[in-house]
């Protein structure tokens, strides 16, 4: 991986073309997932880990995180890396707090994704017509969106009935959706404790009930980016941008044009993820995105650079979010996941020949079990650490796996032999 | 490179004074737009300058920013972002703070105590710094993105372990949580200043020394000169023999160690103690200044010290009404415009070289024709 570094010298390792695998194995991976996790749900008594309101909380968490992925995947996957989301996210929670409150909660989507356009087009100027480095206009970005999203919350929210210097006012939250019938008919069966079988019925009244119609655009948007980049001719040509814009210049792709409309919709769905964060969480606040941001990032690059990948990184990392926010014990029992994972890992890699790899990860592995086996909780203040510490994980152990778009970070000029 | 004619020098400043222009014209537009003064911002912010404690304020803040920034550039000479300084400087603060206030050292002579906070708090930032290191060479993870990950790992560490239970005690009379108050002995005295309550930081001199260093490390050894040349053209430093594996790690641990100096001239000269009010995000402002000062030591310095202004200007900007948050605006536009600001200059540097040579060559020929 070259995100604007180093990259000679460093050789990477050798990418597997892996063959893409059919949905069947994905269903199965799904099914063995929670296989494990009712196990660790009947050996721990951590009812909450598959309860259908950690679901809920878990998906709540989850869509700005996917929104956040959404806006670094369109950005990377044409060559421009976008560390500035965290502020574009920051410009989305106050556009969504200042509409928001005053025209509703739609209103309040629309225009936090109007302002994250305007950062993604700010972003697209620095680096695509000027040629500035990509991180150090995403680091500018996050120190001018905060600054000024502060400056005009002062301005507008001071003296808004129920606002404050720091906050908006309250803004209603989305309608809601249950499936009818089903919701109720799962949380019998949940209710019963049946090995596994419940906690199928936890996992699935959780996704059916009480689901926000932005949760909804959320999904639609993922699978709609899917489609767009890789099933028409504009995604493969945004695509070629970000793996060899000369060869697509050569072939008379405006280069140019499609880094623009990469960057600027990478602004919009940063944008939107952090006013679905302020939507959900009923009002803007300062300081509210906490390094979403970042962790959409880390969900992107664990997600391997594609739509359902950084969708179940962003389901990963909104379930241990719902785990730290519902401070139940089921924490613990990730410890005990974690530490399985890493084993599975272990023994992967120790197949494909890297034997190092699979001690290191073998040692974690059993580091984790053995911390979940000689202490009783997770320190409080250690759960948030979860999503930054697997992702280090996967970039550690499980590199050769990931396949970054091959141009992203590199400055690019038309007519300039790279 | 050396000839130093006026036009040459008057690019250099180009873009920096652009920039600075740029900016103070964006803001002023803001202020306007919505309602108050530029003049009136423009007269607090000089009669802010004139009260000494301002200026004292904005020393120490430089101080600060200086040793932030030069951790930063170590990394950028050789084309490493260090985005980690960060949570190298919180965590190396934190638990140097925690040793320095440590009952044991009570009985230690005071050289030897501030020598070995010191030395713990750059051990500390080298090693946090060395896990980046440590993941690009081996498995070629991008410091940018192993550093992110660091920074919130640090925060949560540095939260878990500021417990009462662990390395911190409840400050008496307030909800501050902090380490162990660190005695007299083992405290940096400041300098006074007539006219100021407030004292400039003695470590001040270890900014200094660590400018002093910087310089002489990369302009007159061969150290120095190999770290340049890996940022500036890779594949001619490995042709030369450079192994840039090792260089990756020597100066991630370099500027790591560096960074650990950031959280000192607070700690030992003012605060005394780690606590939940320590100032985060310097790590960043780092960034931006050394951007600001192009990774030079004497440029970086000017540009720590109007960071530093600019910070505590802010304070008299909410005694006059104006939102302070412009100057984080100001600070921002200032980033983003000066960058491209030196990129506007390179570019046309590199035009006029070619027309240079183009001319000596007999014909001229434009950018577009050299290119295609």
């Amino acid at each position: 991986m070259t995100v604007g570094g180093l990259s000679v010298g460093l050789e990477t390792t050798p990418t597997r073309r892996g063959k893409r695998l059919s949905p069947m194995v994905y269903l199965l991976v799904a099914v063995g997932a929670l296989l494990v996790l009712s196990a660790v749900r009947a050996l721990s008594g951590a009812t909450d880990l598959t309860s259908s309101g950690t679901v809920q909380a878990a998906l709540t968490a989850a869509v700005p995180l996917a929104m956040a992925a959404l806006a670094g995947l369109w950005a990377e996957r044409a060559g421009v890396v976008n560390i500035g989301l965290e502020g574009m996210m920051v410009l989305g929670t106050f556009g969504a707090g200042y509409a928001g409150y005053q025209w509703g909660p739609w209103a309040g989507v629309v225009f936090g994704l109007f302002l994250g356009i305007v950062g993604g087009l700010l972003h697209a100027v620095a680096t695509v017509t000027f040629g500035v480095d990509h991180i150090i206009s995403g680091v500018a970005i996050n120190l001018l969106a905060p600054g000024a999203a502060l400056f005009l919350s002062k301005l507008y929210f001071a003296d808004a009935p129920g606002g404050g210097q720091k906050q908006s006012p309250r803004i209603e939250d989305a309608a809601k959706v249950t499936l009818p019938g089903f919701s109720d008919l799962m949380g019998t069966i949940e209710g019963k404790r049946w090995f596994f079988v419940s906690d199928l019925a936890g996992v699935l009244r959780g996704l059916t009930t009480e689901i926000s119609l932005l949760t909804l655009l959320a999904v639609v948007l993922i699978v709609a980016t899917g489609w767009v980049l890789w099933r028409t001719p504009f995604g493969l040509r945004l695509r070629s941008c970000g793996e060899s814009p000369s060869a697509a210049e050569s072939l008379g792709v405006n280069v140019y044009k499609y880094k623009y409309l990469a960057v600027t919709a990478s602004g919009a769905f940063a944008g939107l993820g952090g006013a679905f964060l302020a939507v959900s969480s009923g009002q803007f606040r300062d300081g509210q995105t906490g390094g979403r941001g970042f962790i959409g990032l880390a969900a992107m690059i664990f997600g391997n650079w594609r739509p359902g990948g950084l969708a179940t990184g962003a389901g990963l990392f909104g379930y241990t979010d719902a785990m730290a926010l519902r401070g139940s014990n089921a924490v613990h029992a990730l410890l005990l996941l974690l530490g399985i994972a890493l084993v599975v890992v272990a023994v992967l890699q120790y197949r494909s020949g890297h034997n190092v790899l699979s001690g290191v990860a073998a040692v974690i592995g059993v580091l984790f079990g053995w911390w979940y086996f000689t202490s009783d909780q997770v320190p409080p203040e250690l759960i948030g650490a979860a999503p930054y510490v697997v992702t280090l994980l996967v970039l550690g152990l499980a590199s050769q796996r990931l396949r970054p778009p091959k141009f992203v970070g590199e400055p690019y000029r038309k007519g300039h032999a790279v | 490179m050396r000839n130093l004619t006026a036009r040459s020098v008057l690019l250099g400043l180009a873009a920096p004074l652009g920039a600075l222009v740029f900016a103070a014209l964006v803001c002023g537009i803001i202020l306007a737009a919505t309602g108050n003064s530029p003049i009136d911002t423009v007269d607090a912010m000089a009669t802010a300058a004139q009260r000494p404690r301002t200026l004292v304020n904005s020393l120490n803040s430089a101080t600060v920013y200086y040793l932030a920034a030069v951790a930063v550039a170590i990394g950028f000479r050789m084309k490493l972002f260090n985005i980690g300084v960060d949570g190298q400087y919180r965590l190396a603060a934190m638990l140097s703070a925690a040793l320095a206030g440590a009952a044991f050292m009570d009985n230690l002579p005071s050289f030897l105590r501030i020598a070995l906070t010191i030395g713990v708090a750059m051990l500390v930032g080298a090693g946090w710094a060395g896990l980046a290191a440590l993941l690009k060479v081996t498995r070629g993870v991008s410091e940018v993105i192993s550093t992110i990950m660091l920074n919130a790992i640090a925060t949560y560490l540095v939260s878990y372990l500021l417990n009462p239970a662990r390395l911190a005690e409840t400050t008496p009379g307030s909800n501050n949580i902090g380490t162990a108050k660190i005695t007299e002995g083992g405290q940096v005295p400041g300098i006074e200043v007539s006219g100021s309550s407030t004292k400039v930081f003695g470590l001040v001199v270890l900014a200094a020394v660590v400018g002093f260093v910087y310089w002489f490390v990369l302009s007159r050894t061969k150290f120095g000169f190999e770290l340049k040349a890996t940022g500036l053209s890779e594949s001619a430093a490995v042709a030369s023999g450079v192994s840039v594996k090792k260089m990756v790690v020597i100066s991630m641990l370099l500027s790591g160690a560096v960074a650990g100096l950031v959280g000192m001239p607070q700690l030992l000269g003012s605060s005394y103690t780690y606590s939940l009010d320590f100032p985060p995000g310097l790590g960043f402002v780092g960034i931006a200044v050394a951007l600001l000062g192009r990774n030079h030591p004497v440029g970086m310095m000017v540009a720590a010290l109007l960071w530093g202004f600019l910070d505590n200007a802010a304070n008299a900007l909410d005694i006059s009404g104006v939102p302070r948050e412009i100057v984080l605006i100001m600070q921002g536009v200032i980033v983003l415009s000066v960058v491209v600001a030196y990129e506007l200059v390179r570019r046309y540097r590199v035009r006029a070289e070619q027309q240079a040579v183009g001319k000596a060559l007999g014909r001229t020929k434009t950018l577009e024709e050299v290119s295609a």
